[in-house]
């Protein structure tokens, strides 16, 4: 398995050459800060490219095809048009809220970028209690939301934004909970942690029984967290116009679209962490020299592969299933996820002290 | 019929009835109220169905006529009521508490010739603003368009409604009502909104997710449709019948036609009967495919809609190929036809009649059994029989809360006594049989299909009309089954090339008058599943 | 300068006198090569995506709807990102008729669309009241309510016609200029002046 911290190890012994060390830990920061923007900018318009093609193909449709070879720049040039498009300033509204809640939507998920795995030793940081860090920070996402459709000032913004809370505050307990059975299996919070207890077989496997469970309350719920068809109530075109960013326009919308793209990218890469290896390549006991040719397909390869096999299946969703009514969606967590995520949290917690598990 | 006139002539005694196939009764206004409770609850005629108002302007005198039909025995009648007082302040009983839809029906009666409806809960203009000068469907109403020009200004709302009463002392009195609570959180649901299908507005008080009370206001796409008519000629008021309800566009022209060929006394051809009734049920099929799409895209299976678009291109190639048009095809004419089929047109309804049996399995498969739909349809907006006749919901909604409407079997037209159909029932009453009796019926109409396709007659396809047709002095009423419910025309003639009076009778109104009643007390998201099961069509609404 | 897209010949198109026009003023004001090459980027960006509003009244609307179905397909073109919010969207598609009561609500549309806005009138209705002309309800055609990019007619037009003219309008977006003088939101200016609205806070 290439490693690929040698890179990163490099580019700090060189700068460290000539630099003083404060300055060294300046321009790591920025350059970081810089690719992180970047690949953050190009996985969401990958994403937003990605689920349009899908869903034509779900329609049998072509999807875009027009814009640049395949259709592929068709995003590029959304993204032009955005960015240069008109903010309107209304009257009667929050100002400050206003303007600053699709900054927290997008910084939550960016901070959220800081953790994920994205291959052998290209981790912006690994602390101890790195999948904590995790879900703390993407919860700051629905304070946007809230702020987004309370300083609107607009009766439809305001019932998007408290379905909206309502269903976070729910589904973020799932999401927890399920995160908080891999951790015991894993016996770690740190990522790079969790990654390596993998090294031998990822955790859907090693864990079987209670790891699917929690695996499929996790995409649930990491698909309600995410605001996407079936549970996108807080944006349900046909009953609240366009939800809680209704009265947003030009690069203020954008954010919200990005950041929708790019919740589903960190909801299935930390789906992928925990279920699936994060970066870890498909290692199967026994089978030496299978598990050696994996190890050349790179890690950063195995890492967003993954994640976007699993962002196929939230895609899926969206497009084949109605959506859930207000009271549907929070019975179905309180009555059903949650019971059933405490009681497979138990039987984890058996099946490790027994040592049931592969 | 003679039967009907006996019954009303032993309960009425010297009330005079005339016309032939539909009796009409003349009522003296002081009586109306009383009378009207008499015919629906005499074990006789029951009239538990109003199908529609006919405001008129009879020049010396302004007056209504009601046409009534009884669900049990399947008779319409007619009556008629002439309003008290002068032009400026012509009063009429109001029936508001007999008929649950006269509401409304009497609102746009009110809107058109300025009738007052005496203790109607709900007495204000419907289609058009608060501010407009004048009854656009009264003969003397003055057109220029500078007494109501065409203004960018928000229009003034009103949050009162009125309600006209007289006192012991025979005086018109007004009384204000409030139509929200003054604490309610009201939503403005539309005009422009993705739910509406179209130019809705949903005044919608809720609390919290819960709806507490709808208020409706149509209008927003009036294109004043039947005074237009009153200005052209029979074959010219035709084509605005494929505008009305667009995807009932065959269906509705051939109401039409029907109706004018009886005025004037025209035989049509078998062969252009049955090439109507095709065109008709290939329009159902394509209607309801359309239905079960927008539907599934509002509930937020935006994929479905696809599905089922593609079974309706394949029905507008077919239509294409022979009428010439995708959608407005202005086929049928006065006396048959306007065009004879294409070559291709039996192969091609063949082809569609092998694919529909296996999409409408996809649709099952992918929607009516998901556990998702089952449960936002499942018992929502439940309609019992006796609200679906007291609202007048014909149609497949209509027969989804067990009333057996369909006027194809209640009172057939062309060629619909031969064919063998059955007439989809449920009894639930809820969304989900809405959908799923649309489901059915498509397969219903491909029965239809499969019984003609292979015995179109030879002949000619349309008779010799005179080229400038005049119609006798007289009054015909016509019921025919649109794609979304009972469609009545009545049209009165005074004997020129010009209607006197057009009066259509969409089976969309009273859907849109029902989502009150259904939605009280449901969630916001089921407004949408309510709204869209009812399928009503905007523009059918506001003609 | 020839004005078109990925493979449609230059003569294939109808009413080439009128871009023509619109390129001729574009370079008589002239530019500079930055600002200009910049002005390119912006203008593909436009022209390449525009976004309508969920907006429809009558039977137009139900030809759109197919339009964004599969035999037709408008999400080739990246126009299928219909935005129900008209502060997301950048075109509105007038597809029906315009009556006196819609008049208000329509404009109120136009003036929440965010900058660069585009309206088609499509169909007959819109563009001249079409078969209501007559009626006392209807306006007689949307140009005296707002400013019209692309006339479509039809009744209703067929999907490929608004195809058509959609490309139309994709076209007009590409002789544009952001910088400097604006060849089109001057005579958008001119004309809101002249059909303001009053009465109305924000």
């Amino acid at each position: 398995m290439q490693d690929l911290s040698v890179i990163t190890e490099w580019i700090h012994s060189f700068l460290s050459s000539f630099m003083p060390g404060w300055l060294t830990t300046t321009v790591e920061c920025l350059l970081i800060g810089v690719g992180l923007l970047l690949v953050y900018a190009l996985l969401a318009l990958f994403y937003i490219y990605y689920e349009r093609k899908l869903c034509a193909a779900f329609q049998c449709r072509l999807g875009p095809n027009r814009v640049g070879p395949m259709g592929l720049l068709q995003s590029f040039a959304d993204m032009f048009k955005m960015l240069i498009k008109e903010i309107i300033h209304l009257n009667h509204i929050d100002r400050f809220l206003f303007a600053l809640a699709p900054y927290l939507v997008i910084l939550a998920s960016m901070l959220a970028f800081a953790v994920l795995p994205w291959g052998n030793g290209l981790q912006v940081i690994d602390f101890n209690i790195g999948i904590f860090f995790l879900i703390a920070v993407s919860s700051i996402g629905v304070l946007g939301i809230l702020l987004a459709g309370w300083s609107s000032n607009n009766k439809f913004t305001l019932i998007g934004s408290l379905r909206s809370g309502a269903q976070m505050v729910s589904y973020e307990l799932s999401i927890g909970l399920s995160v908080i059975t891999i951790v015991c299996l894993a016996g770690t919070m740190s990522v790079g942690g969790i990654v390596e207890e993998q090294s031998d077989l990822w955790f859907i496997f090693k864990g079987h029984v209670p790891a699917v469970i929690a695996f499929v309350i996790y995409m649930i719920a990491g698909t309600a967290e995410t605001n996407r068809g079936p549970f996108d109530l807080p944006e349900a075109e046909s009953e609240l116009t366009a939800g809680y960013h209704t009265e947003y326009s030009g690069i203020h919308f954008g954010f919200f679209y990005l950041a929708e793209y790019l919740n589903l990218f960190i909801v299935s890469g930390v789906a992928s962490l925990l279920f699936f290896g994060g970066w870890m390549p498909l290692h199967i006991p026994g089978w030496e020299s299978f598990n050696v040719i994996m190890n050349y397909i790179p890690s950063v390869v195995w890492f967003l592969g993954k994640a976007f096999v699993l962002s196929f299946i939230i895609i899926w969703f969206k497009w084949t299933f109605p959506r859930l009514r207000i009271d549907q969606l929070l019975a179905l967590e309180w009555k059903y996820l949650l019971p059933i995520n405490l009681v497979n949290l138990v039987l984890m917690a058996l099946i490790i002290v027994f040592g049931w598990h592969f | 019929m003679a039967n009907i006139t006996e019954k009303i002539n032993k309960l009425f005694p010297g009330i005079p009835v005339e016309g032939e196939n539909i009796p009409v009764l003349t009522v003296a206004e002081e009586k109306w109220h009383e009378t009207a409770l008499r015919l629906r609850d005499s074990e006789d005629l029951k009239m538990d169905y109003l199908v529609t108002i006919v405001g008129m302007d009879w020049k010396e005198s302004l007056g209504c006529i009601y046409y009534l039909m009884s669900s049990a025995f399947n008779q319409v009648i007619g009556v008629k009521v002439i309003a008290r007082g002068d032009r400026e302040k012509p009063l009429i009983q109001s029936v508001a508490d007999v008929w649950k839809v006269a509401t409304l029906y009497e609102r746009e009666v009110y809107d058109f010739f300025g009738i007052i409806f005496l203790d109607n809960p709900d007495m204000r203009r419907l289609f058009l603003n608060i501010d407009w000068v004048g009854y656009p469907l009264r003969k003397d109403y003055d057109e220029n368009p500078e007494i109501n020009p065409v203004s960018i200004e928000n229009e003034r709302q009103s949050d009162f409604t009125d309600v006209y009463s007289e006192d012991a002392a025979g005086n018109l009195v007004k009384k204000e009502v409030r139509v929200f609570e003054k604490e309610d959180f009201v939503v403005n649901i539309g005009p422009q909104h993705p739910a509406t299908h179209g130019v809705l507005r949903f005044r919608t008080a809720v609390d919290g997710e819960t709806v507490k009370k709808i208020d409706v206001y149509m209008g927003y796409i009036h294109r004043g449709v039947e005074k237009l008519c009153e200005n052209l000629t029979y074959p010219q008021t035709l084509h605005f019948m494929d505008r009305l309800d667009y995807f009932s566009a065959h269906n509705y022209h051939h109401a039409l036609c029907i109706l004018i060929e009886k005025a004037a006394g025209i035989e049509i051809s078998r062969r252009a009967q049955v090439i109507r009734v095709m065109m008709d049920e290939l329009s159902r099929i394509a209607s309801h495919c359309l239905f079960i799409g927008t539907y599934c895209m509002d509930l937020g299976a935006t994929t479905m809609l696809f599905y089922t678009l593609r079974v309706r291109e394949q029905i507008l190639d077919i239509m294409e190929k022979t009428c010439g048009a995708r959608m407005t095809f202005n086929y049928d004419c006065i006396g048959g036809v306007m065009a004879d089929l294409d070559k291709d047109f039996v192969a091609d309804v063949k082809a569609l009649l092998e694919v529909i049996p296996k999409n409408i399995k996809e649709y099952n498969e992918i929607f009516t059994g998901n556990v998702i739909a089952r449960n936002r349809l499942e018992g929502v907006g439940v309609l019992s029989r006796e609200d679906a006749i007291a609202y007048a919901i014909t149609g497949p909604s209509g027969r989804a809360s067990g009333w057996a409407c369909d006027m194809r079997k209640l009172q057939p037209y062309s060629i619909y006594s031969e064919l063998d159909f059955e007439e989809v029932i449920a009894h639930e009453g809820d969304s989900m049989a809405r959908f799923k009796c649309r489901l059915e019926e498509i397969e219903q109409s491909a029965r239809i299909l499969e019984q003609l396709v292979d015995n179109i007659p030879e002949g000619e396809y349309c008779v010799k009309v005179p080229k400038v047709l005049k119609l006798p002095a007289g009054s015909w009423f016509q019921l025919t089954e649109g794609c979304r419910g009972a469609f009545g025309l009545y049209l009165e003639s005074d004997g020129s090339t010009k209607p006197y009076r057009l009066k259509i009778a969409p089976p969309c109104l009273p859907a849109a008058a029902v989502v009150d009643h259904l939605t009280r007390g449901e969630k916001i998201a089921d407004l949408i599943t309510i709204g869209g099961s009812l399928d009503y069509i905007v523009p059918d609404i506001d003609r | 300068m020839e004005v078109t897209t990925k493979s449609m010949p230059y003569d294939a198109w109808k009413d080439n006198e009128y871009i023509e026009g619109l390129v001729k003023q574009l370079q008589e004001s002239g530019t500079n090569v930055i600002v200009g090459s910049l002005d390119k980027l912006i203008n593909w960006g436009r022209s390449n995506s525009i976004w309508p509003l969920t907006f429809a009244t009558s039977c137009c609307g139900i030809e759109f709807v197919s339009l964004g179905a599969a035999r037709f397909d408008m999400a080739r073109f990246g126009w299928e990102v219909a935005r129900s919010s008209p502060r997301q969207a950048d075109f509105m598609m007038v597809a029906g008729t315009i009556v006196n009561r819609m008049v208000p609500v329509f404009r109120r549309l136009y003036d929440q669309l965010a900058e660069p806005k585009y309206v088609i009138a499509c169909g007959s209705c819109a563009i001249s009241g079409g078969p209501f002309r007559k009626s006392y309800h209807v306006a007689k055609g949307i140009e005296d309510i707002v400013p019209v990019d692309v006339f479509v007619p039809g009744c209703p037009p067929r999907p490929e016609a608004m195809i058509y003219g959609i490309m139309q309008l994709s076209r007009k977006i590409k002789v544009e200029r952001f910088f400097g003088g604006v060849n089109r939101q001057e005579k958008q200016a001119e004309f809101l002046a002249a059909h303001p609205v009053q009465g109305v806070e924000d």
